[in-house]
């Protein structure tokens, strides 16, 4: 499972754990992130702009 | 955000800095405690005998935002402390700072029940006031407790941003008090995505006056904290009309504080709640009128926007409206790390600045012919003097493009 980071912030979308709150479940590939959804802590990035995190 | 955007500013070495605003920040509590120093100055001037002047003091908070902080922030002027990169860290972590921002509410709600008091009571001899108070000292009082709301709305706006649960719960139960518990979802997720953009309803255009901009952002980002829990919601495959939905939740904590209110004093304080929550927020949207006023991010050839850089905010460094503000006119590095803690945030070059503190533009945006000789050019050398890069009002656009040579 991969991992992607706001290049601002840091908040982390890890596909293991998706992001429940903001309607993706544990499991919901970066894939199916829609491209125009922002960093949920920061609002400064969106999807596109998150980096891979080893 | 790198350091290579600080300002050329000296900076003392790291073991001699020490953050000389520390203890002014709980000057940050006299919005929510003025009313309680407006009942004692009341009192003591009705027991000198001033009983004719005494009632102004209920008007305690008018007198601060459009008197005494403009005039202070004259006397005191810029600030210019920026922490050194090596303390950031351990500033960001000290507790203290953000205790300074909890204390807020419960003299928010203190003051607001002893303002439903002095609303309803019908004796208050005990202030040397014969029966109760008067229309205009109500009326008053209510401006009174939405400078507070509108401060307060700063307040959630500096807890709401963080990523700790306990702050974001803070920041909806201090917007509670002005009906404005969608604000925690726009500005986050809507403002900070589009800001200087002709998209965002919080970001005013040139030509645009203040009563133009008011409903446009009132209603603009109501709309659209619907619009963005309603995906949410759509996404959790959850109704609209959830109390998961974090606009209606926030709501219904204010319809529960209003009813409460009401159940206790009676209707009698639902006009006064009605006029501190309207005046709050339009206190708030003042403020959000100045910190973007005619700056516009540009298209790239992709059809997105450039990111949002120092360039996109209004900046005013003055130490008093600095205080009492929480840092917001550090506002460009607000939008490059919305996520700092106030007492981190710092002073940045390349950004544009406002001839004074956020507390006197307040006054100057209710007079668009003055506000717009004192900012319009000031927008245009922003921009090298090239109109066609400017956020421009749409109904607006040709007059201004043709009047600046730009057709």
């Amino acid at each position: 499972m991969a991992a992607f980071e706001c290049p601002v912030c840091e908040f982390v979308y890890d596909e293991a754990h998706g992001a429940p709150r903001e309607g993706f479940p544990a499991g919901t590939p970066w894939s199916e992130v829609p491209d125009d959804w922002p960093c949920p802590d920061c609002g400064v990035r969106e999807k596109i702009d998150f980096r891979s995190k080893k | 955000m790198t350091t290579s955007n600080l300002d050329g500013q000296a900076q003392a070495p790291v073991e001699q800095w020490r953050d000389r605003k520390r203890y002014l920040w709980l000057m940050g509590l006299i919005p929510p405690t003025a009313v309680f120093m407006a009942a004692g100055l009341v009192w003591a001037f009705n027991q000198i005998g001033w009983n004719a002047v005494a009632p102004v003091w209920w008007w305690i908070g008018a007198l601060l935002v459009y008197g005494l902080l403009p005039i202070l922030d004259r006397f005191f002027g810029p600030d210019g402390d920026n922490p050194p990169d090596e303390v950031m860290k351990a500033l960001e972590e000290d507790k203290y700072y953000r205790y300074c921002t909890y204390a807020y509410i419960p003299f928010q709600l203190a003051s607001l029940v002893f303002a439903c008091y002095l609303w309803s009571a019908d004796n208050l001899s005990w202030l040397g006031i014969d029966g109760g108070l008067g229309l205009i000292s109500k009326i008053g009082l209510a401006i009174s407790i939405g400078v507070m709301g509108g401060v307060g709305i700063n307040t959630a706006h500096e807890l709401g941003h963080k990523k700790d649960e306990l702050e974001r719960w803070l920041s909806k139960i201090t917007l509670a008090q002005t009906f404005y518990g969608h604000f925690y979802i726009e500005h986050n997720r809507g403002h900070h995505v589009r800001v200087a953009t002709p998209e965002d309803p919080a970001s005013s255009k040139f030509g645009e006056s203040f009563w133009a901009f008011l409903p446009r952002s009132v209603w603009g980002s109501l709309r659209s904290s619907w619009e963005l829990e309603k995906t949410r919601m759509q996404r959790l495959g959850k109704s609209t009309w959830s109390i998961h939905n974090d606009v209606l939740n926030a709501w219904l904590m204010s319809v529960v504080l209003y009813a409460v209110l009401v159940a206790v004093f009676g209707p009698i304080v639902l006009p006064f709640l009605a006029i501190q929550a309207i005046y709050g927020f339009s206190l708030l949207e003042t403020v959000n009128y100045l910190e973007h006023y005619g700056l516009q991010r540009q298209k790239k050839d992709n059809g997105r926007y450039e990111r949002c850089t120092p360039e996109h905010s209004w900046n005013s460094d003055h130490i008093v409206t600095n205080i009492f503000l929480y840092h917001l006119q550090r506002h460009s590095d607000h939008h490059a790390n919305p996520t700092r803690r106030y007492q981190t945030l710092r002073s940045m070059d390349g950004a544009p600045n406002l001839p004074s503190g956020y507390a006197s533009m307040i006054s100057l945006a209710y007079f668009p012919p003055v506000w717009r000789r004192v900012m319009d050019h000031r927008v245009l050398d922003h921009y090298d003097g090239d109109i066609t890069r400017v956020n421009i009002a749409p109904s607006k656009r040709e007059k201004i493009l043709a009047a600046y040579g730009a057709k």
